[in-house]
């Protein structure tokens, strides 16, 4: 032990300031850095399941405009249903084919 | 050769490895933190000089070092995207940046807490600081870049080049107190061979060191993660680990369950 008081401990040689400066910011910009990689992580984790959601009331609304249109046929509609939805979302046809 | 490593290209896999290995690094890295930073703070001895102003090397030394081994891997992860097209490789380098980036101004700034002290000036525009604070401000750019464009392959490309061309500042860093005079002091723990200085000073050092490096393995882990699911977003498995994950942290785990 190098210190023989905690009150000697605190004041580290005259050079409290700098020390402590230098000790908390460190201590700060890495709580910071776990604390936003965790927030992100489940912020990321919330968009997928809303673009989920979103994705799930299009087709729905595709599936309502081909009954409106009359295009009953269960087969017929499932086709149709993946084309619409292919359409609106362009974004995950391409993404699904790479590799 | 790499038959090995070949399963692991695979993102599902990916992201499950990291997701074992992360709860690991954190403890292990609080670990040697504690050790390290106990001993760092009240049982290594007071330099004969600078007194205790030294105990600011414990956290100064390894950040820069660590600073500059982060974006010698982001560039070698940048690298392999770039040449051979792993898109987790471009995700890893994407993950490494932001840590780079906050372990580069520790270094600056606890940097020039010590200078105060010691050479009586927070700044200088000295070979060392100068070339340091560039490593900063091209992390910041590497990270501009990641999130400047939606496509997230154009975006990689683009980062990757500019840490690519940055290392070149790296041996800048290493040798800058060697080409030029300077009033930063020289190599004392980084030289090939022996480390000039005391074996009461060097083992606290090194279990800070220790820890640091195993604190940024876990961070890396976790953003790398995170970067798998957002370029991974419209894949299966990640739908189904999206909806559980969430369902999760509002207290219907039980019930999702339930429910399958």
């Amino acid at each position: 032990m190098q210190f023989n008081s905690f009150a000697e401990f605190l004041n580290m040689g005259g050079y409290a300031f700098y020390v402590w400066l230098s000790y908390g910011i460190s201590t700060g910009l890495i709580v910071y850095l776990i604390w936003a990689s965790f927030n992100r992580h489940s912020t990321v984790l919330q968009q997928i399941v809303q673009r989920q959601k979103r994705e799930q009331r299009m087709r729905q609304a595709a599936a309502i405009n081909m009954q409106k249109q009359g295009l009953t046929q269960p087969e017929l509609n499932e086709e149709m249903i993946a084309a619409a939805v292919a359409k609106t979302t362009n974004n995950s046809s391409n993404e699904n084919k790479e590799v | 050769m790499f038959k090995w490593l070949h399963p692991y290209a695979n993102p599902e896999v990916a992201y499950n490895f990291c997701g074992k290995l992360q709860p690991w690094l954190f403890r292990i890295s609080v670990v040697f933190l504690t050790i390290g930073l106990v001993w760092a703070l009240l049982y290594a001895p007071a330099d004969y000089q600078q007194g205790d102003s030294f105990r600011i090397f414990y956290i100064h030394v390894p950040a820069a070092i660590l600073a500059m081994g982060i974006y010698m891997a982001m560039a070698i992860a940048a690298l392999s995207s770039l040449v051979w097209q792993l898109k987790l490789a471009d995700a890893s380098a994407a993950a490494m940046a932001p840590i780079g980036a906050v372990f580069t101004a520790i270094a600056l700034i606890t940097g020039a807490a010590w200078g105060k002290p010691m050479w009586g000036t927070w700044w200088i525009w000295d070979a060392r600081l100068t070339s340091e604070l560039i490593l900063l401000f091209l992390y910041l750019g590497v990270i501009a870049l990641h999130n400047a464009f939606e496509d997230k392959n154009l975006a990689g490309k683009a980062a990757g080049i500019l840490s690519l061309v940055g290392v070149i500042n790296l041996p800048i860093i290493h040798y800058s107190v060697e080409w030029w005079n300077t009033l930063h002091q020289g190599a004392t723990v980084s030289k090939l061979g022996a480390p000039s200085m005391s074996a009461s000073m060097y083992w606290p050092f090194l279990m800070c060191f220790l820890g640091f490096a195993f604190l940024i393995a876990a961070i890396v882990c976790l953003r790398f993660r995170t970067e798998v699911l957002a370029r991974n977003g419209m894949r299966p498995w990640v739908k189904a680990l999206a909806e559980q994950q969430t369902s999760c942290q509002s207290g219907q785990c039980n019930s999702a369950q339930e429910n399958q």
